[in-house]
């Protein structure tokens, strides 16, 4: 029975294989249909914010010939259709526009940013995963035990907690009282592995804390309900070893409930990465956002927020994709 | 004709009588009863905080960064500022922006749910695109870019949060609907001559309540966390305005000096949020809510 192995036979992988393909098409596309969503209102917003952009660029007591001309070099003076076409063609170029304060390319500055904030996405999912599955695991196991009891109250706690309140707290604790850990900035992987783990450590902990409750609280459900299944009850009667029952049969099915969460917690993440850049000054997509928003800077919130969009629209994505591989009954007919 | 008065009846018992037994069946979890007090009193000390703070909050003494003491129980700010009387008029502000947005939140999404899952077609088309979009991206995200575009103070704040939240309550509200549109009360309803909007608000939308309610308990905090987190990074309330937020984000250049300005105020937002989740948890338990399912889910 193909239900109980991990492995469909052959022919069937070949045939369900194609429908993988055709499903990862559709989900392409709609994946640049959200984008082009995306960017269509990105636009319109823009364009609907109250106030002149060339006034707040040129300044209230500016020429009028200088106002005419910088609007004719930015393209505003054309109708808006044509605004539209020609700002698609430049995104879709990569062009992003210059900032409106520095003039440096929007493009540019979102590269030197990308690595910093994806480092801290990712290394805070990987503290977040590394202690939140454990703990799951040992909720449901040890059900209604002290341990289990107090993970949870834990949980509550990290859910309750605001990240950027956690990335202050630690910073108290490890940066000014302990002086254990740095409290700000970001340095890149070549400045030395510790330097950058350390700069990450305390900004990736405050974001992954309302990731880890919801995943440590997501397994723990997920794996009480698959416990109680028969095909955990046959590898049991066979004879297998509770830790094989657990990590082998049980653990494989209760992840299929919470890989789509961690796809909804990485966008999570990427956002409480917006707030903790902020909190620990790490010049990131998140800090330039808010910066940007504080400056009116126009050029540069379009940009980060469709490169925001992106980053989420390629997580869900990936999130599709990881769940039609790890549960082979699953391939979206 | 009597059956279909019987089932109206039946699912729609008197609303004060519900509450009442609903409150009742609440108390009996203890978390939820913790919660419940919690925010009894964070919402009595938010209305009564004129009498009960200690100081003005905007009275600025010489007594500068002072400790937790006995004259200022969680010490004071750069400017003398006591803090205990900020944060319980910050209160005011969090609670009635977490309360009104979901409120408007869920108002507004459910109208959205309702119109799409009954009448399906074009409007249904047209919203579900909208609650696909708004889905694939975190509502703090959202409504960052809201008030990027609104610009900051209280009122885009509330509107940015408002609609960052309200397609929670259209997807849940429409699955609902879809579920209860098939159900033999309403085809009941519908065979004695009720119209479509008796049919929606009447019928439907009572049964439909306990997953919207589940979801504006959880909402609320989330609105809570994220009118703090606006504030905290400077795109919320005007300067002045105590809220916990913005003393945290005040607290920012003094935190290695004055740890109780970074402490106390997160710790109000943490504890209200807490028993909000408290709340919630113990809702979802009674009504037995499982997440973005309908009643045959």
């Amino acid at each position: 029975m193909g239900r109980e192995s991990p492995r469909t036979p052959g022919l069937l992988a070949a045939r369900e294989g194609i429908l993988v393909q055709e499903y990862l098409v559709r989900r392409i596309l709609f994946a640049l249909l959200v984008m082009w969503a995306v960017a269509t209102l990105v636009f319109l917003m823009m364009r609907a914010i109250p106030g002149d952009p060339v006034r707040a660029l040129v300044g209230f007591e500016g020429d009028p010939a200088v106002v005419e001309q910088v609007r004719r070099n930015l393209g505003l003076d054309r109708p808006l259709p044509v605004q539209y076409v020609r700002w698609l063609a430049a995104l879709a170029r990569g062009d992003l526009g210059n900032s409106i304060w520095n003039r440096q390319p929007v493009r540019t500055l979102l590269l030197e940013a990308l690595p910093r904030t994806l480092s801290l996405a990712m290394f805070s999912f990987l503290i977040a995963v590394s202690l939140a599955l454990p703990a799951g695991i040992v909720s449901a196991v040890r059900r209604y035990s002290l341990a289990d009891h107090a993970l949870t109250v834990a949980a509550f706690l990290g859910l309750a907690m605001p990240d950027f309140w956690v990335g202050i707290v630690l910073i108290i604790v490890f940066s000014v009282f302990f002086q254990v850990l740095p409290a700000f900035g970001y340095e890149p992987v070549s400045r030395g592995l510790w330097a950058w783990l350390s700069h990450l450590i305390l900004p990736a902990v405050a974001t992954g804390t309302s990731f880890a409750a919801i995943l440590a609280r997501m397994t723990r459900s997920a794996l009480l309900e698959v416990l109680r299944e028969d095909y955990v009850r046959t590898a049991r009667a066979k004879g297998l070893e509770e830790r094989a029952v657990i990590l082998q049969h049980a653990l494989r099915n209760a992840l299929i409930p919470v890989i789509t969460v961690m796809g909804i917690a990485l966008a999570l993440l990427l956002a409480g990465a917006v707030i903790a850049e902020n909190v620990f000054a790490i010049r990131g997509v998140g800090r330039l956002l808010i910066e940007a928003i504080l400056n009116r800077d126009y050029p540069i919130v379009q940009g980060t927020i469709l490169v925001i969009a992106a980053i989420f629209v390629c997580m869900n994505l990936v999130v599709d994709l990881l769940y039609a591989v790890i549960n082979p009954r699953i391939r979206y007919v | 004709m009597s059956s279909a008065v019987t089932v109206a009846k039946v699912v729609r018992p008197h609303p004060r009588t519900a509450a009442g037994a609903l409150l009742r069946r609440l108390l009996r979890d203890r978390r939820a009863t913790v919660g419940l007090a919690v925010l009894v009193l964070a919402v009595l000390s938010a209305v009564f905080a004129p009498l009960l703070a200690p100081y003005d909050p905007q009275f600025q003494s010489d007594a500068l960064f002072q400790a937790p003491s006995v004259r200022h129980w969680l010490g004071t700010d750069d400017l003398g500022r006591d803090l205990l009387s900020r944060i319980l008029f910050g209160s005011r502000i969090s609670l009635f922006v977490g309360i009104t947005t979901v409120g408007l939140a869920a108002l507004l999404g459910v109208v959205l749910g309702i119109l799409s899952g009954y009448y399906g077609g074009w409007v249904d088309m047209l919203v579900m695109r909208y609650i696909d979009l708004q889905w694939a991206f975190p509502n703090f995200i959202i409504a960052v870019a809201l008030v990027a575009v609104f610009g900051t103070g209280l009122e885009n704040v509330i509107v940015a949060v408002t609609l960052a939240f309200l397609d929670d309550f259209a997807r849940i509200t429409r699955g609902m609907v879809l579920a209860l549109r098939e159900e033999d009360f309403v085809a009941a309803a519908r065979a004695v001559g009720a119209g479509d909007r008796r049919i929606m608000l009447r019928h439907i939308l009572p049964n439909a309540g306990s997953p919207i309610i589940v979801q504006a308990t959880v909402s609320i905090s989330y609105a809570i966390l994220a009118e703090a987190g606006l504030s905290f990074l400077g795109l919320g309330v005007k300067p002045t305005t105590p809220t916990w937020g913005l003393i945290l984000n005040d607290a920012r250049p003094f935190f290695q000096s004055a740890w109780w300005l970074g402490i106390f105020p997160g710790l109000a937002i943490m504890l209200v949020v807490l028993s909000i989740n408290f709340v919630g948890d113990g809702l979802r338990d009674l009504l037995d809510v499982k997440e973005y399912q309908g009643l045959h889910g």
